[in-house]
């Protein structure tokens, strides 16, 4: 009977040592989680100025197009100059149409503008890499309707206009974009 | 069948649609008015669906047509209601005047037929718009309903009936890279002179077709023809065609001004003119 106390202090630092022993386990397994998040975000550096996304594959083929097989209709279009200039202008105009503006408030515009640019030059058949998300990934929390989609591609068309691209480049270039509505239009 | 009742289960419910929504077609994309009423070109209809509206609203059109031919002169006037970009409905009253022919044929200066032409039309399948990585159309089916106010004269003339119903399928597609607008429809029908001259007996099918070119944003030009019955036995009935421009001045506004050729029209030989269109809709 005078052993009980001890038996029980033994059994008590047992269970201390099994908690111990599991939490530091656990708190491994999360580090190890850590770790690989944190080596995914080095994957994919946070460009300067911008804002860090979810981790997602890069590819060409999140461009949503196949692109032009020469770059004729790239130099219609004047070049990176030419294509950074008419993003530039659509971001502007997409910020202050009443029917779109609602929209983009909260989004990254640095962002956007990059991949922007990098996607219309790759679908152009420029010397550019698409590094952004697929155009079901980046809309999905938007809900875009149709005619908000049919009011930036009339924007894109003026800013097109402005940069004075050719009426036969510029519906090359809204071909390859407008079956894109499957992935951006959700109702 | 089963793609018409299909896209029936794809409008959606009056009770979903939270607010009707007006607008969000881009420029000339709800098409122009046929001088049938019907959305389309000037002489067929085409597939597209009149109005500005997106899947989420409602639109509409009106439209005055004024066409001076050699001898007469045909003057339409009407509306449409588009629905979700899937339905349309049209009314459309056309006089044709016989002007001083009328003297000419025995009937008085200026004798008029007038049809009342009632149209519905259903987008089946396809964005002619925006499905640009497809050869797939838009595809419609369409009914127009059409009724002469002069019974007695066109049964004289030959036709066994003052009214009849056309039914067409079209299939209109935009090929942005070519900036090229093509449109085939096929028309089921017993009219003669689209009506204007009554109804017979024996249906036939008479294929349509436009094509238009892009010049700008705002202005479409192309020609149309339509192949015609040629079934009265007074007077001979030819195909029609015609040139055209069409220029979108706002999204409510557009005009087109066009050639029309539409050959022999109750005996009278050889009929051709200016036609003109003006369509407002929102
Ligand atoms: C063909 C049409 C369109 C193309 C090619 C396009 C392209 C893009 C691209 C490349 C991105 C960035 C992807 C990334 O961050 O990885 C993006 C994001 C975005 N787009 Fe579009 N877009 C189109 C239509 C639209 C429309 C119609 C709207 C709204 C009216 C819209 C609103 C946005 C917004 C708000 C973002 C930011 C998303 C976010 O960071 O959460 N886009 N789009």
């Amino acid at each position: 009977m005078k052993q009980a106390p001890t038996i029980k202090a033994a059994l008590y630092m047992k269970m201390v040592t099994l908690c111990a022993l599991v939490t530091a386990s656990v708190l491994m397994v999360n580090q190890t989680a850590f770790a690989i998040e944190l080596s995914k975000q080095q994957n994919q550096p946070v460009p300067a100025g911008e804002k860090p996304v979810d981790p997602y594959v890069q590819s060409n083929d999140n461009a949503g197009a196949t692109p032009m097989t020469d770059d004729t209709v790239y130099h219609q279009f004047g070049g990176m100059d030419g294509i950074s200039r008419i993003v530039d202008d659509l971001i502007d105009l997409s910020s202050k149409d009443e029917r779109i503006e609602g929209i983009f408030r909260a989004t990254d515009l640095v962002r956007l503008r990059r991949t922007l640019k990098e996607q219309i030059c790759y679908i152009l058949g420029g010397p550019c890499d698409y590094t952004g998300r697929d155009m079901k990934e980046s809309h999905k929390t938007h809900g875009i309707t149709m005619m908000e989609y049919n009011a930036l591609i009339e924007l894109l068309q003026v800013a097109m206009e402005k940069e004075g691209v050719a009426f036969r480049a510029q519906n090359k270039l809204l071909a390859k974009l407008a079956p894109m509505y499957r992935d951006i239009v959700l109702r | 069948m089963a793609m018409v009742s299909a896209s029936l289960l794809m409008v959606p419910s009056l009770s979903h649609a939270q607010q009707i929504e007006t607008g969000g077609k881009l420029l000339l994309t709800r098409g122009i008015s046929t001088f049938e009423g019907s959305g389309g070109g000037g002489l067929t209809p085409w597939a597209l669906i009149t109005g500005n509206e997106t899947n989420r609203g409602i639109g509409g059109s009106a439209h005055y047509t004024h066409v001076m031919l050699s001898d007469y002169q045909l003057r339409t006037y009407g509306a449409a209601a588009g629905f979700y970009d899937r339905f349309e409905l049209s009314y459309t009253r056309q006089d044709f005047d016989t002007q001083d022919i009328g003297t000419a044929l025995g009937l008085g200066e200026g004798y008029t037929f007038s049809v009342d032409v009632v149209g519905a039309k259903v987008r089946l399948a396809g964005n002619a718009v925006l499905d640009q990585d497809t050869w797939m159309p838009q595809v419609a089916l369409g009914v127009q309903y059409k009724k002469s106010n002069r019974g007695d004269l066109v049964a004289a003339l030959g036709a066994t009936n003052d009214e009849g119903v056309d039914v067409y399928v079209s299939a209109t597609k935009l090929i942005l890279s070519q900036s090229l607008l093509v449109n085939a429809t096929l028309r089921y029908t017993k009219a003669h002179q689209t009506g204007i001259l009554g109804f017979g007996d024996k249906a036939s099918l008479q294929p349509e077709f436009s094509v238009g070119y892009l010049v700008t944003k705002r202005l479409l030009v192309g020609a149309e023809y339509r192949f015609k019955p040629n079934k009265l036995a007074f007077a001979k009935e030819d195909d029609w065609m015609d040139i055209f421009a069409a220029y979108a001045i706002n999204p409510y506004a557009t005009v087109t001004l066009a050639y029309g050729m539409v050959g022999d029209v109750a005996t009278i030989a050889n009929q051709k003119g200016l036609y003109a269109t003006v369509q407002l809709g929102f």
